[in-house]
């Protein structure tokens, strides 16, 4: 599981050109490209110019990465801009998880897991020989799909992080415990039963209180892997609601299956297809005028 | 292969006709009935076991009347009766009666129970005298109480007023048995101990600097010393209870048997006195509860067929204690190696299969393995480091409760790995992702999220154990459980309190000494009942204990959805 290691399998399938499958303004047939990397073809992909000059915090770079013998990302290199909300898009299977787990390397609880290529979190390498995944996780929140509260009370899920990095002083858990939940916008809800336990909670107030958890120990990156999907629509309102709030003070990569999720809450899109990064730009040129006609196909609902 | 549109028809409707038609089995109703009947034979098979034993138990100590029987040869017998049913031989000609009348007084007549044939239309009587006297140390005799005697006087002649003297001088006789018994049990025990003590000394002394050495010789003539003081002590003691015993002697009641026979009893030799045929049902009720009373906090008395059963309680409860301290925390660890820690493969499944197959081994397996690993090794080498001076009387190279304890956290630790297993794997994945994603290590994941989740299913695990420990009897009797000792494993009275290393008396094994090792097996029968019964109750009541422990936990983490 080091950058170091060879894939285990190499492409020999000729360079395509994007620009020549699809030529911008009037695009004619959509699948080409799709069909030409479901062969393996190699491509660039379709970076929009205003991604180039941002200030980012995450960079990835050329980053793969193998699920035992079978690739689950291939040559993906993406730069994540400080303080803003960057949204992964794809069809089931794309890659948009792994690539996300990639970043606090998650993946390395899966078995026979491989990465090549590199990918940094403020300028210090996270797949580093010597890094400390530990620490590294401390310094990302993670959302889940499903709410997974811990089996314990509102208030130490939510300085839960805090508690394993052996901060034992009240005031300063008080403190973290009440901002964090009013960032989350649950304070009012639960601030007189704070003791009580969180799986007593509904699912949308669950998950709110997993956003809470992962910004209480101040991370410098939020990860939120759909963190919607398994919630009604109001309670998806309310967590979209709270992610635009956190634009700004947090830089936040988030996966979802939901367009219109994307659309709203967004700075910058990223398409994703088959393990390969297809086009990332800004949100509002990927909906209303992407480079690509395949993206535009994804993101009007022709394809996927 | 193609088919034509027609055939693809033909084969459509076949489907579609073939599901027309349902098979009176396919309704499922014999499977109902099957599994419902299974179900309510269990259900019967579990409530008669357990109806039965809390109905022999619940009235193996309601004091019956006692009737008078007038048998067909006219001789008169005096008792309880327990059954009453037809002669075989006789039920062609009107059918002669015959009574199982339990008429104790086997000391003088050698038997506690026999069968009496009677005319069909037998009506016993109940004499108002009639008493059933419980003696501390011949068993229970059945009579009428005819003399008072003092000093070998006789004060009182007829039954009412020997009853009435009787519970006049009750209460300072039994005050001075408990003098005496405190004394013999106290005082004249720990005499005993420094005795045993002061020996001690001097082989250590002897061990540690050589036959004849200087301090040896010197430890010799303080032990001797000692044993002159401790023996004048003694006799002080033995004095005192030699008088006591005279004054008690003094009272003696005399009872008339049926049979014509008069034997006198010291009062002290009477434990309970029950004119059962004069009791009003507050009276039987009182009796009653105090002889569960006795049952439940003396020591056994005559070969264990009378008295209480408090050292047999005491060890079951404090030998299934100890055995859930030891297996549960080693159970509990080597299922979350087993679950979170080593990665699954070849061996990880062999071990898995190994403790599983654990579970089958016959107990009394463990019995053999308990005494030749844990007394005659791991014993032995703790004699020899620690107690040399008492060699070669084994301290811990012998059965006791420690060991029995031991063998049976053996015996149930694969329950407790499975079932510690089956509640991690329990444990949501999302969840211990969630806390690696919050920067947790490893153990800190398992010992804040994923153990406390898992708890009430390890809690489950260790009722298991609980229910098989406490009721396991075969390998105790290898490894410590003895048929009598009032020593028991904590003693508050003798530093240093705790005594691992005595064997211990238990319910199991009590069960199956009298049922089957006593003298007179039918003299303690209702003993086994209630024995039984009390058995159940303390397995029940430690798995309640445990369950509302579980449910507890289980409403803490209890999802709202």
């Amino acid at each position: 599981m080091s950058d170091t290691m060879q894939p285990p399998i190499e492409t020999n399938a000729p360079m395509i050109e994007p620009e020549e499958v699809a030529p911008s303004p009037g695009r004619t047939k959509a699948g080409n490209l799709f069909e030409a990397i479901a062969q393996g073809a190699q491509f660039q992909t379709s970076l929009h110019e205003e991604m180039e000059e941002l200030p980012c915090v995450v960079n990835v770079e050329d980053f793969n990465l193998w699920y035992g013998k079978s690739q689950a990302l291939f040559n993906v290199s993406l730069s994540l801009p400080i303080g803003k909300v960057t949204a992964l898009i794809g069809p089931s299977g794309c890659g948009k998880s792994t690539l996300l787990r990639s970043v606090n390397r998650m993946n390395d609880l899966v078995d026979g897991v491989q990465t090549k290529g590199s990918m940094t979190l403020a300028g210090e390498s996270i797949y580093a020989a010597g890094a400390d995944v530990i620490e590294l996780r401390k310094r990302i929140g993670m959302v889940f799909q499903k709410p997974n509260p811990f089996p314990m009370s509102i208030f130490e899920n939510v300085v839960y992080s805090l508690r394993i990095a052996g901060i034992r002083k009240r005031s300063i858990l008080q403190e973290a415990c009440e901002q964090s939940l009013q960032r989350a916008g649950l304070w009012e809800e639960v601030k007189d039963r704070l003791r009580s336990s969180a799986l007593q909670m509904s699912g949308g107030q669950q998950q709110r209180l997993c956003i809470a958890r992962a910004i209480a120990a101040q991370p410098e990156v939020l990860l939120l892997d759909e963190p919607c999907s398994a919630l009604d629509p109001i309670a998806t309102g309310r967590i979209e609601d709270l992610i635009e709030e956190l634009q700004g003070e947090y830089s936040i990569l988030m996966v979802t299956h939901n367009m219109q999720q994307a659309s709203r809450v967004s700075a910058y899109t990223a398409f994703m297809y088959l393990g390969r990064l297809v086009e990332y730009g800004p949100t509002e040129s990927i909906f209303m005028n992407p480079h690509l006609s395949e993206t535009e196909d994804y993101v009007t609902g022709r394809f996927g | 292969m193609s088919q034509t549109p027609e055939q693809q028809a033909e084969s459509a409707k076949e489907i579609r006709d073939a599901m027309r038609v349902v098979p009176q089995v396919a309704h499922g109703e014999p499977a109902v009935w099957l599994a419902g009947g299974a179900l309510a034979m269990a259900v019967l098979i579990i409530t008669g076991m357990v109806g039965l034993i809390v109905y022999q138990g619940g009235r193996a100590f309601w004091p019956d009347p006692i009737a008078k029987v007038r048998a067909s040869d006219g001789s008169e017998h005096l008792g309880e009766i327990q059954q009453v049913g037809s002669v075989p031989a006789d039920e062609a000609n009107g059918g002669a009666k015959r009574v199982l009348l339990r008429s104790e007084n086997f000391r003088w007549s050698g038997s506690h129970a026999s069968w009496i044939v009677t005319d069909p239309n037998f009506e016993p009587t109940y004499p108002e005298w009639a008493v059933l006297v419980e003696l501390m140390e011949e068993g229970r005799i059945i009579g009428q109480p005819t003399y008072f005697r003092v000093d070998g006087k006789v004060l009182e002649s007829d039954p009412a007023s020997v009853w009435a003297a009787y519970n006049e001088h009750r209460g300072q006789i039994s005050e001075r048995t408990r003098e005496i018994e405190r004394l013999t049990k106290g005082t004249l025990a720990k005499l005993t101990n420094r005795q045993a003590d002061a020996r001690l000394n001097a082989r250590k002394a002897e061990l540690e600097y050589g036959t004849d050495s200087a301090e040896h010789k010197q430890a010799l003539a303080d032990m001797d010393a000692l044993l002159a003081s401790l023996a004048k002590e003694q006799s002080d003691i033995d004095r005192k209870i030699a008088d006591l015993e005279e004054i008690n002697h003094r009272y003696e009641i005399g009872f008339l048997f049926q049979d014509g026979t008069e034997v006198f009893r010291p009062m002290a030799d009477i434990n309970r006195m029950v004119p059962a045929n004069r009791l009003t049902l507050v009276g039987r009720l009182g009796v009653y509860l105090d002889r569960w009373r006795e049952f439940l906090t003396e020591d056994p008395r005559h070969a264990n067929s009378q008295g209480g059963i408090w050292p047999a309680l005491f060890g079951t409860v404090v030998m299934t204690m100890i055995m859930s301290i030891m297996v549960v925390p080693f159970g509990v660890l080597a299922a979350l190696y087993l679950k979170e820690y080593a990665k699954p493969g070849f061996f990880v499944s062999l071990v898995r299969i190994a403790v599983n197959n654990l579970a089958g081994v016959p107990s009394i397996v463990f019995g053999v393995f308990g005494l030749s690993f844990f007394c005659y090794i791991v014993g032995a080498q703790i004699d020899e480091w620690f107690f040399t001076a008492s060699l070669p009387n084994p301290t811990f190279g012998k059965g006791g409760i420690l060991w029995a304890s031991l063998t049976l956290a053996l015996l149930t630790l694969p329950v407790v790995i499975v079932a510690t297993e089956e509640a991690l794997s329990a444990v949501p994945q999302s969840m211990r992702e969630g806390s690696y994603g919050c920067g947790a290590t490893r153990w800190q994941t398992i010992q804040r999220v994923v153990l406390p989740r898992a708890l009430p299913g390890i809690m489950t695990g260790m009722i298991l154990a609980i229910a098989r420990g406490a009721g396991e009897v075969a390998p105790l009797m290898l490894v410590g459980a003895v048929k009598m000792t009032q020593d028991l494993p904590i003693d508050l009275s003798q530093a240093p309190y705790l005594f691992p290393q005595r064997s211990f008396m238990h319910l199991g094994f009590h069960i199956y000494d009298l049922g089957f090792q006593s003298q007179d097996s039918e003299a303690a029968r209702p003993m086994v009942f209630a024995t039984t019964l009390l058995l159940i109750g303390i397995v029940v009541g430690l798995n309640l204990g445990a369950i509302w422990l579980r449910a507890r936990l289980r409403r803490r983490f209890r999802a709202a959805r």
